[in-house]
């Protein structure tokens, strides 16, 4: 494996309602910023990566009028995952080891203010045996919810907890939606979404954008004299037959540890793609981070930006990494319904 | 200046306009929902997927064994509604459930209604209640009731 790193990172603020903000005008910011604060260009760039979803914007190709943000003449190395951009980063990843590319922007965007989230996610479900039913995210998020419950794998002491954590850890992320500190009266006080979840278990609907730039190792000391290694990446999917997964666990996120050796590294800091608040205890217990400081950035619950919150967690924990005298750190990005998909990033800081 | 009329103009339907096969294994479940059966499939295991699976997702074999199973079955999970969406199907508060019907090993994502929320529980026993009108889709089954 050739060593990537990652070289920079930027995030939108994370709006509640972009309003006229197109997802162009989304895009630019971030991608300039980044460019401004390594001194390149686009030109400097050898491969280009996306991720959205063409159902938030209702067009088909959507993605396409993305590319206005950036400059693409002369003809740039381009593509793009209608996944989060978590995906558009192990794509970049990818082309890097195959020896296409030496650099890679990755970027996503989303805005989930425009539509009814619920119904739209619902239509990306099965054709045959879901979608007809129409059910809403949070009520597939929910069913998971109440077999951990059920089977104690989680408290709802625990789901309390990450609510009230993640608006307290908003304080350290300028970007954050979501800041306002909350105690559990107010939590119990909310009327359930889909029981057994409540409006404040639920992420926030939320637009924004963030970018990445990865490089090579021959690159990396070019752009940064502290890149932060990619150091082991694994995803795996399970069945789209939600009826045949048990719930109470994750038989691939345990594969992915197995295959990164996780076990035997202490990690310093974690970002987890845990937009629910009951998948925040149960992820830490899976993935042994009991100890370990989680989502301190707030994470999904304070802000969730569709296409792009799997990235924002492995950029927080790259930020974390870099800001901090940390030296491992572990992010994980998740799609599809009660953690179908998930990729677990281990990143590294130079010693 | 020209008139409005003068402009171009063309049609743009917003839909999602696909058309979609069946293929062998679902269309024999959807056929057998517009007689009022629920069909799973058989693995080599014995295992029985229902709704009908194509593949088992552990052995990664085809399955084309029919087998029939509930119409009765037991709740695995579910999540309450109280104040349905525009887009659900029921008005009424109700229940998104994953329910194991009698002879599967696998559970099928569903509705319950026609009850309230404290008359559910996980391993609580329910029964397809069937839509007036058949589609050969999954909506033949109108939601599960609690058995009585």
């Amino acid at each position: 494996m050739k060593r990537v790193a990652i070289v920079g990172y930027a995030q939108h603020p994370i709006l509640k309602n972009a309003g006229a903000l197109n997802e162009v005008e989304l895009i630019m910011p971030v991608v300039h910023q980044l460019f401004n604060d390594l001194g390149i260009s686009q030109q400097d760039i050898d491969f280009t990566c996306s991720g959205s979803c063409d159902y938030l914007q209702g067009a088909a190709f959507a993605f396409v009028e993305g590319l206005s943000a950036i400059q693409t003449n002369p003809p740039i190395k381009e593509s793009h995952v209608e996944m989060d951009a978590a995906w558009a980063m192990y794509e970049s990843m990818l082309k890097i080891q195959m020896g296409d590319a030496e650099t890679a922007l990755i970027y996503g965007f989303g805005k989930s203010s425009p539509g009814d989230l619920d119904a739209i996610i619902s239509l990306q479900m099965d054709p045959y045996y879901i979608s007809p039913l129409w059910p809403d995210r949070v009520s597939l998020a929910a069913l998971q919810a109440r077999v951990l419950l059920d089977q104690n794998v989680i408290t709802s002491e625990q789901m309390l907890a990450s609510v009230i954590e993640a608006r307290a850890n908003s304080k350290n992320n300028k970007n954050a939606l979501i800041t306002d500190l909350i105690d559990e009266s107010v939590y119990l006080k909310n009327a359930m979404v889909s029981s057994p979840l409540n409006k404040l278990d639920c992420p926030p609907i939320s637009d924004g954008s963030s970018a990445m730039i990865i490089a090579s190792e021959e690159k990396a000391y070019e752009f940064t004299d502290h890149p932060i290694w990619i150091e082991g990446i694994d995803h795996r999917i399970e069945s789209s037959n939600l009826g045949s997964r048990n719930l109470a666990t994750s038989n691939t996120l345990q594969a992915s540890m197995n295959q990164l050796n996780l076990k035997n590294i202490k990690f310093d800091v974690a970002e987890l793609h845990t937009q629910f608040s009951h998948e925040l205890p149960f992820l830490k217990s899976l993935l042994n981070l009991q100890d370990v400081p989680t989502n301190l950035s707030g994470g999904p619950l304070v802000g969730n930006v569709m296409m792009c919150a799997g990235l924002d967690a492995i950029g927080k924990t790259y930020e974390s990494l870099k800001d901090n005298q940390f030296t491992h750190g572990l992010a994980h990005a998740t799609s599809g319904p009660c953690l179908q998909h998930n990729m677990l990033v281990h990143l590294e800081a130079q010693k | 200046m020209s008139d409005s009329k003068d402009l171009l103009r063309a049609p743009f339907e917003l839909a999602y306009n696909y058309k979609r096969s069946n293929g062998p294994v679902m269309s024999q479940f959807f056929d057998a929902l517009g007689e009022q059966k629920i069909l799973g499939t058989k693995s080599s295991t014995g295992k029985v997927f229902s709704p009908a699976a194509e593949f088992d997702p552990d052995t990664h074999e085809s399955l084309n064994d029919l087998v029939e199973v509930g119409p009765g079955g037991s709740v695995e999970s579910f999540s309450w509604i109280e104040a349905p969406q525009n887009h659900h199907l029921i008005k009424e508060p109700f229940a998104f459930a994953l329910i194991k019907l009698d002879g599967a090993d696998s559970s099928m994502l569903h509705m319950i209604a026609d009850c309230n929320e404290a008359d559910l529980s996980i391993g609580t026993r329910v029964t397809a209640a069937w839509s007036e009108t058949t589609t050969k889709r999954i909506t033949d089954i109108k939601f599960f009731t609690l058995e009585k």
